[in-house]
């Protein structure tokens, strides 16, 4: 697979996972050697058989797991070693821009290019623009959401290792009792 | 031998998933003989204290229905787990986070507001608030807090099984609680319903296209369906592809597409972007504003293909959503 390590340390880089279909798209990458891509460090390349076989599923599960936008490239209409992938491709990708709204993300952190086997300038250039404008939406940070998310139940979790070690249930040290923290009134 | 005890709970919930224990019928007399009820708010008057008082695990099974909302259901939730051998989720909402879940689409604030003040129904000049504590006669009486995200019950304690359905029927309902008290349960984590696709065993089934082009989507109350074709093959959504069976197809029966409330088969992650796929995908257009213009038939995506799943789907809300 051609990918680069990620920028482990320094300033934040958005993460990018790029689908690419095998016949187009990925060939087109590897041929322009994307590990020299000013922005290679940016992108996960996953290589599949065809744009036709990204399930949505896999575009929000990258993105839920800290991706910061996600590429999706296949063959040019017509040029589809499927026939059709390339355009369910596009027409679940129009729909999935749609929801992703709905749901608070940005939709351009989503991108479908066609980029044929003899595009490799294409690839770069496709990479380095989202990478530009993913440096300007900012962190999608899905992860440290549900996380954040979770830790209203932190405080209920508390007062019951709280009343535990009151009433002896629980000898453990760690639960110690924790004053709890009221929320503020529904106001 | 003493009876097994058995405790029913509901949460964020609307009343439908108790109906269908007492729509068990003479089926139900068949189950409170056969087991001790310990706690049934909706029908039978027990405390709190009560529940705390039994040793651990002493309970066999919870059936708890509703999401989770509240401080006060997470609480509740916690306890009976603790006190239960067998949690189950009963119903789409503890199961999925339900109807319930679509909330969470928009901030706590937002529904608080419309409740309390803007609803046309409401006269609440002063616009009070539940408060979480107040002071009263030297007491001081305490409230459950809203949480600001609407969780399905695995996402809160750990679930042993799951009975689907917004309600589930009372078909599966007897499973389930036959299959529990004659001990044949199946591997923990198991939804309690076959896990095949609903069109299987639809009556509709012989009309389902193989090769379906949609060239426009329809709601049901924007046409006259046929009472016997595929949904599908009239262009109108119908979940059946990506929901699981078991209820007996009540709904496509009944003249209207299913809405998925049995939630995904255990192959499917999540089960609303697994529907869009399948749909979207046989859009008839090929040119991006055609194949928009087709998309428009479905307005509300998220409520369409995330009626039931919105809370346990992969990204489970609005990701813009504060929580304070
Ligand atoms: S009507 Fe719905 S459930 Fe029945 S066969 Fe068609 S798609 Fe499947
Ligand atoms: S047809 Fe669908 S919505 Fe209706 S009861 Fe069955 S699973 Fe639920
Ligand atoms: S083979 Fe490249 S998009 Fe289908």
């Amino acid at each position: 697979m051609t990918r680069s390590s990620p920028a482990s340390s320094g300033p934040w880089t958005p993460r990018i996972v790029a689908f690419f279909c095998n016949w187009c798209t990925y060939t087109a990458a590897d041929l322009a050697g994307v590990s020299r891509m000013k922005h290679a460090s940016n992108a996960r390349i996953i290589r599949l058989m065809c744009s036709g076989r990204v399930d949505p599923q896999f575009v929000i599960d990258a993105l839920t797991k800290g991706a910061d936008g996600v590429l999706i490239g296949g063959c040019h209409p017509n040029d589809c070693h499927y026939a059709e992938g390339n355009y369910k491709c596009l027409r679940r990708f129009q729909m999935l821009k749609r929801m992703v709204a709905d749901l608070g993300i940005e939709p351009d952190r989503l991108r479908l290019e066609w980029i044929s086997a003899a595009e490799g300038e294409k690839v770069k250039r496709v990479v380095n623009e989202m990478t530009e404008t993913l440096t300007a939406l900012g962190p999608l940070g899905i992860p440290e959401k549900f996380h954040e998310w979770d830790r209203e139940m932190e405080h209920f979790a508390q007062r019951v290792a709280a009343q535990e070690a009151a009433s002896g249930a629980s000898g453990c040290a760690e639960h110690a009792p924790q004053p709890r923290t009221p929320e503020p009134a529904h106001a | 031998m003493p009876k097994p005890k058995v405790a029913f709970y509901w949460c964020a919930s609307c009343g439908g998933c108790e109906e269908t224990v007492v729509d068990l019928a003479e089926d139900i007399l068949g189950v409170v003989e056969k087991v001790d009820i310990v706690l049934w708010p909706v029908a039978m008057d027990f405390k709190y204290k009560d529940l705390e008082a039994m040793p651990d695990k002493s309970i066999v099974a919870t059936l708890l229905n509703g999401a989770i909302r509240s401080t006060e259901q997470e609480e509740m939730a916690h306890l009976l787990r603790r006190k239960s051998r067998y949690v189950i989720a009963y119903g789409a909402c503890a199961h999925l986070g339900g109807i319930a879940g679509l909330a969470n689409q928009f901030p706590r604030e937002q529904i608080l507001k419309f409740n309390y003040e803007d609803a046309p129904s409401v006269v609440n000049e002063q616009k009070t608030r539940p408060q979480l504590s107040f002071a009263h006669n030297g007491h001081n009486p305490t409230l459950p807090a809203l949480h600001h995200v609407v969780r399905a019950l695995d996402q809160v304690v750990d679930v042993d099984y799951y009975v689907p359905g917004c309600p589930p029927t009372p078909k599966i309902t007897s499973a389930a609680v036959t299959a529990l008290l004659e001990n044949r349960l199946p591997p923990k984590g198991s939804v309690i319903a076959p896990d095949i696709a609903l069109c299987d065993e639809c009556p509709r089934k012989a009309s389902k296209p193989t090769n379906v082009s949609f060239t426009h989507f329809k709601r049901p109350h924007q046409m006259l369906m046929d009472p016997e074709k595929c949904f599908l093959a009239q262009g109108v959504v119908c979940m059946g592809p990506s929901t699981r069976s078991g209820c007996e197809a009540a709904c496509t029966c009944g003249g209207m597409p299913c809405t998925g409330c049995f939630g995904p088969t255990s192959r499917v992650r999540d089960q609303g972007l697994k529907i869009m796929s399948s749909l979207c995908a046989n859009v008839a257009p090929k040119e991006e504003a055609d194949i928009n213009k087709v998309l428009e038939g479905i307005p509300d995506p998220v409520g369409t293909f995330y009626r039931y799943g919105l809370a346990k789907s992969l990204v489970r809300r609005k990701v813009t959503l504060p929580v304070k």
